[in-house]
């Protein structure tokens, strides 16, 4: 590895200039557990390292029953999950940051750099798609918002222009009868990248027994992380059973396009995207109903 | 100290009460001191080969093949040899020209070409991950950055991975000398299959004619990594006097050393080895890889040189152990009575010859009375790493095969697998199919007390749920070791013994010098000596320390017993013989006095007080071990759950029981691990596509339950103490029993390892296509 130079910005407009500046060769550190890895297998190259966490903006969360969450790109994931408002509000986000990595890399790692990681397997974006969050983005001429189902392009590529940086993710306010899920499969229970992913929100008419509205992402199966659109229509105005969520894994399996890889073959992720899709949206229905669920490593119920 | 394993531990064996006479009421053995060397590394302050430091240290890295299979037209090694920073640069050119030389390491003799190419490649790459050149640097990031500016042509050739396509004719050929060897003769065209073995006992198709029940069946296993948590790091200092000292991670100083000197064609006495701490080896830390590279860079540099792998060096450039092709047929009567059996096992050997085949063949039966039995067995080079042993090496695959087999017996004449393993165990007397006959041995005691554990006899309810059981088995060996000690004026004793502590040996040897001495563990101040230090001993590994080391330990407390009952007989004015020694006294008529008193007394009486002693047992020791297993399977998703383990050994005698239990649990885990999980993924070019441990998928503490023990004591009547070895067998069933917990709780028999979820559903999903 050779020398890179390190610079902390201390604002949103300091790191702009740094990295308008250096442009390719500028990389953006939040909790630096994928882009430290990638500098020191040689899979990056950087000469400046732009260090984002000391920008207040960029990291805490506020949350607002009004006007939702807002998340800060940096702020490490165990923050997510300790907050007991936003497990409940937005809980397929902290089923995601729950099993990214273990306890040290939860304590460093971001939802922001997970997001501009852009890897199709990344844990958190299908449950950022189900939770139909925003990408506040700064840049040399000024701000502008993305959703995050549009802002992967390809396998570790995203919408981010030169100069630019991810600042915040916004969530919408949640309302009565939604309920959110977000499961992976890996054949360990942690430490593993996942074969699919599938997050899942829903939200139930008044008698909760009939979807009014759903959105799933999904991870692993296609080269950027797949928001499965057309099932989520499809959803709406059906009745929250198991024969319903059957249906939507097989309507999600006909979509994901995946490969076959060292972590599995694709007929097997096939399957394995609509037994997630099934169990996923059944959790979602059951939170929305109120029914806690409990938490083992790799994601699955208890 | 608190018990930290199976609710139902207990000592199920039938242990004689005195084993050659010494008398088995132990102080020592069998107690769980604190282990000698725990202060230092619970504080971090153990000295393991990364810690190494010394003025003018510089820092050597590998530049390693791309390619599976190639020829290498040239190497520019000019615009790396400018860096500034860079002090040398090496290839296989600067090594000496080991054509045709053959070296005897202890365990067999050696082809020094091979063992040399596999340091630094001659001519041709035959792995992704082969070292072709090295650099030494004055810091690790410019040898890093030295590398990317070595040029290296290679014409890239076909590559093949698997044993069975390496097998054909028309594979691609790696060595033009390789010819295959088979009942002592020479093939006359070279071939990827540099061995052919063949045992055989009885009349097989005799025996298979009376057979009313044969079951035949294929199994394949993938390469699978020891996985040792410390990769490589050798330190060479090659002193302007020409002496060579290495400060390395081995599981044998000695063969190191021998290694080195041979591969360097220098003198043995011309190299010291110092051993450091060590973080695991498992078989993959016997042979070199760092230790001549580092030691020729310093020989061109003049200044210490240090190496260290990175993980993917370790997974693409140390020794796998084999991926294996096994087909077993066996014959039964309708009782349950075994009348014959076929093997037939193609290991690969990795890039170079000798693998894991001759423990395969010998392994394959070996926990059966098998009357009439045939085996053949294929060594077969292929483009992957050089194997190297890991745990029982070649058993695990043998057994996998042979178990699941016995499995499917039990299962089609409605007979219970343990009933039917105790009908056929092999026991004292019993001859294995390649020719030796077992002394007394316990797997029906460790059958016996499977049947009788808590495990077995609960009932395991719930859907989707499995109970397998298979044994296991392994040699352990004996050869060489040596220690000698010190009487201190205070009455403890240095021990220094030539065996790396890998598993809590210091400790346990240590015991049994207590025990002989009769005196406290704490007492003996156990360490491991460099080659200058010790005498010679031979590796650590085969599971022979505690019972080839201890062995020499009780050997010296013997020679210190003597030495200081002559001691007392000059104080008492007698004859050495009139003194007699028990518990830690030395009495004659009336007088007495302690081992402590009279070492208080060593500066009057004579001076120092030195044991030594060197031995080199007969092994084997035989291990035998039963493992029981619980699952439940996702019917979704065809993951597995190991829901309750259990392990049972032999272990002869358990020195250190604690020791003894965290060897049975970690070669369970390992054996876990390659059952469910884990393997060399190979893309069609012959690349490993997952050398780290994010997509190697070892399993980690959320993958398994606590790993019950229970130690089963039939002493070895070759041991002083009756020590059997225990390192190796725990690896060796837990492929078997969980295919066969498996199979009960999914209705499907998965032949191939990894049983990975995948694996799991496509068979179920086949069968289902059948119905
Ligand atoms: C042991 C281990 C286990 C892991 N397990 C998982 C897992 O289970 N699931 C999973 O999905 N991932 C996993 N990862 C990957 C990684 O931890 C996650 O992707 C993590 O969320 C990355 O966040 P970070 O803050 O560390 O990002 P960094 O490494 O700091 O950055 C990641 C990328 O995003 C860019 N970036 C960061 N912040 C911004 C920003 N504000 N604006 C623009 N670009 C930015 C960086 O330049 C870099 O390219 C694992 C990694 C390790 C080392």
């Amino acid at each position: 590895m050779k020398d890179i130079e390190y610079a902390a910005a201390r604002s949103v407009d300091e790191a702009v200039g740094l990295l308008a500046a250096r442009g390719d060769k500028a990389r953006i550190l939040a909790g630096g557990t994928d882009i430290l890895v990638q500098l020191r297998e040689g899979l990056r190259d950087a000469d400046l390292i732009v260090d984002v966490k000391k920008i207040p903006e960029l990291v805490g969360l506020s949350h607002d029953a009004k006007r939702g969450l807002r998340l800060g790109a940096s702020t490490p994931c165990y923050r997510i999950y300790r907050d007991a408002k936003i497990c409940a509000a937005y809980p397929a986000l902290a089923d995601a940051a729950r099993i990214i990595g273990g306890w040290q890399i939860q304590s460093r790692a971001s939802i922001g750099g997970n997001l501009c990681n852009s890897s199709p397997a990344a844990d958190s974006i299908p449950a950022l798609i189900a939770h139909d969050a925003r990408c506040v983005i700064a840049g040399p001429s000024g701000r502008r918002t993305v959703p995050v189902a549009e802002f992967c392009t390809a396998p570790g590529r995203n919408v981010l222009a030169r100069g630019e940086l991810l600042v915040t993710l916004e969530f919408p306010p949640v309302g009565d009868g939604e309920g959110a899920r977000y499961l992976r499969f890996i054949p360990r229970n942690e430490m593993d990248i996942a074969v699919v992913g599938a997050g899942v929100w829903v939200k139930l008419n008044a008698a909760k027994d009939t979807i009014a509205a759903a959105r799933i992402g999904l991870a692993a199966v296609a080269p950027t992380p797949l928001p499965a659109t057309e099932v989520g229509a499809w959803l709406a105005g059906k009745p929250a059973t198991a024969a319903t969520f059957a249906e939507a894994g097989d309507r999600a399996r006909r979509l994901a396009k995946p490969i076959s890889d060292m972590r599995s073959p694709a007929e097997y992720r096939l399957h394995i995207v609509g037994v997630l899709v099934t169990r996923a949206l059944a959790g979602a229905v059951d939170r929305a109903r109120g029914i806690v669920i409990g938490h083992s490593p790799n994601g699955q119920e208890h | 100290m608190a018990t930290k394993t199976s609710p139902d531990k207990k000592k199920t064996g039938k242990a004689a009460d005195t084993t050659n006479g010494e008398p088995q009421a132990f102080k020592v053995i069998g107690t769980r001191p604190i282990r000698h060397d725990g202060v230092d590394k619970v504080t971090g302050r153990a000295i393991y080969g990364a810690d190494v430091q010394m003025a003018g240290l510089v820092h050597g890295r590998i530049l390693r093949s791309p390619h599976a299979h190639a020829r290498i037209k040239a190497i520019d090694m000019s615009a790396a040899e400018k860096m500034p920073g860079v002090v040398a640069v090496v290839t296989g050119k600067d090594m000496p020209d080991l054509r045709d030389k053959m070296a005897d390491l202890g365990e067999g003799t050696v082809n020094l070409a091979h063992l040399g190419a596999n340091c630094l490649a001659h001519g041709k790459v035959l792995y992704k991950g082969q070292a072709v050149a090295a650099v030494a640097a004055t810091s690790p990031h410019i040898a890093e950055e030295a590398l990317k500016k070595i040029k290296v042509e290679y014409e890239p050739l076909p590559a093949v991975t698997w044993v069975l396509d390496a097998m054909k004719d028309d594979a691609p050929l790696l060595h033009d000398n390789v010819f295959t060897s088979e009942m002592g003769k020479l093939g006359k065209q070279p071939s990827n299959i540099a061995v052919h073995l063949h045992f055989e006992k009885g009349d097989v198709e005799k025996g298979f004619a009376e057979a009313d029940v044969t079951i035949e069946r294929e199994y394949k296993t993938a390469s699978v990594h020891q996985g040792y948590i410390e990769p490589h790091v050798s330190t060479a200092l090659w002193n302007h006097d020409c002496h060579l000292t290495i400060w390395t991670s081995t599981q044998g100083a000695f063969t190191a050393r021998q290694q080195t000197a041979e591969l360097l064609q220098i003198a043995i006495s011309q190299v010291t080895v110092v051993p450091c701490e060590i973080g695991g080896g498992f078989g993959g830390k016997i042979s070199v890889y760092l230790e001549p590279v580092a030691a020729i860079l310093s020989r061109k540099c003049g200044r210490p040189v240090k190496m260290i792998m990175n993980r993917n060096e370790v997974f693409e450039g140390t020794g796998p152990t084999p991926g294996s092709f096994v087909r077993v047929k066996l014959g039964a009567k309708k009782d349950g009575r075994l009348v014959a059996g076929e093997a037939w096992l193609a290991y690969d050997a990795g890039a170079f010859p000798g693998g894991m085949i001759g423990p395969g063949c010998m392994c394959v039966f070996s926990c059966y009375d098998l009357p009439n039995a045939r085996v053949d067995g294929y060594d077969v080079v292929l483009n992957k790493p050089k194997t190297a042993a890991y745990r029982a090496p070649g058993a695990t695959q043998a057994a996998f095969a042979c178990e699941s087999v016995i499995d499917e017996l039990a299962e089609k004449l409605g007979i219970d697998p343990i009933e039917l393993r105790l009908k056929n165990a092999a026991r004292e007397g019993t001859r294995r199919v390649d020719g030796p006959t077992y002394p007394r041995v316990g797997l029906v005691e460790t059958l016996e007390a499977a049947r009788n554990s808590d495990h077995w006899r609960s009932k395991l309810t719930g859907k989707n749920r499995g109970r397998g059981i298979a044994c296991g088995y392994w040699f352990n060996i004996g050869l060489k070791s040596s220690a000698a000690a010190n009487v201190n004026p205070d009455g403890t004793v240095t021990l220094v013994e030539g065996s790396t502590d890998i598993g809590g040996t210091r400790t346990s040897v240590a015991m049994q010098l207590a025990e002989t001495l009769g005196i406290a563990a704490e007492d003996v101040h156990p360490q491991v000596g460099d080659t200058d230090s010790v005498g010679y001993t031979d590796v650590t590994g085969g599971s022979r320390v505690t019972f080839a080391t201890g062995l020499a330990a009780y050997e010296v407390g013997l020679d210190i017993r003597r030495q200081m009952a002559a001691r007392a007989a000059m104080l008492w004015e007698c004859k050495p013989e009139e003194v007699t020694f028990a518990d830690g006294v030395f009495r004659r008529g009336d007088k007495s006095t302690s081992f402590k008193e009279l070492a208080g007394k060593m500066h009057q009486t004579g001076g120092a007080v030195v044991g030594r002693a060197t031995v080199d047992p007969e092994g084997p020791s035989h291990g035998f071990g039963a493992h029981i297993a619980d699952v439940e399977v996702d019917p979704d998703t065809g993951k597995v759950t190991v829901l309750r383990y259990t392990a049972l050994q032999d272990a002869g005698r358990a020195i250190h029981p604690s020791y003894v239990e965290g060897q049975m649990q970690g070669g369970s885990v390992q054996g876990i691990g390659w059952a469910l999980n884990e393997e060399y993924f190979y893309d069609d070019s012959g690349r490993m596509r997952n050398a780290s441990y994010l997509d190697y998928r070892m399993p980690t503490a959320f993958d398994l339950p606590m790993i019950d023990t229970i130690i089963v004591e039939v002493p070895n009547p070759a041991h002083p103490y009756g020590v059997r070895g225990v390192g190796e067998t725990p690896i060796v069933a837990p492929p078997a029993a969980l295919a066969a917990a498996i199979y009960r709780a999914a209705g499907v028999r998965l032949r191939e390892l990894p049983m990975a979820p995948h694996r799991v559903w496509t068979a179920k999903k086949m069968t289902n296509d059948e119905c």
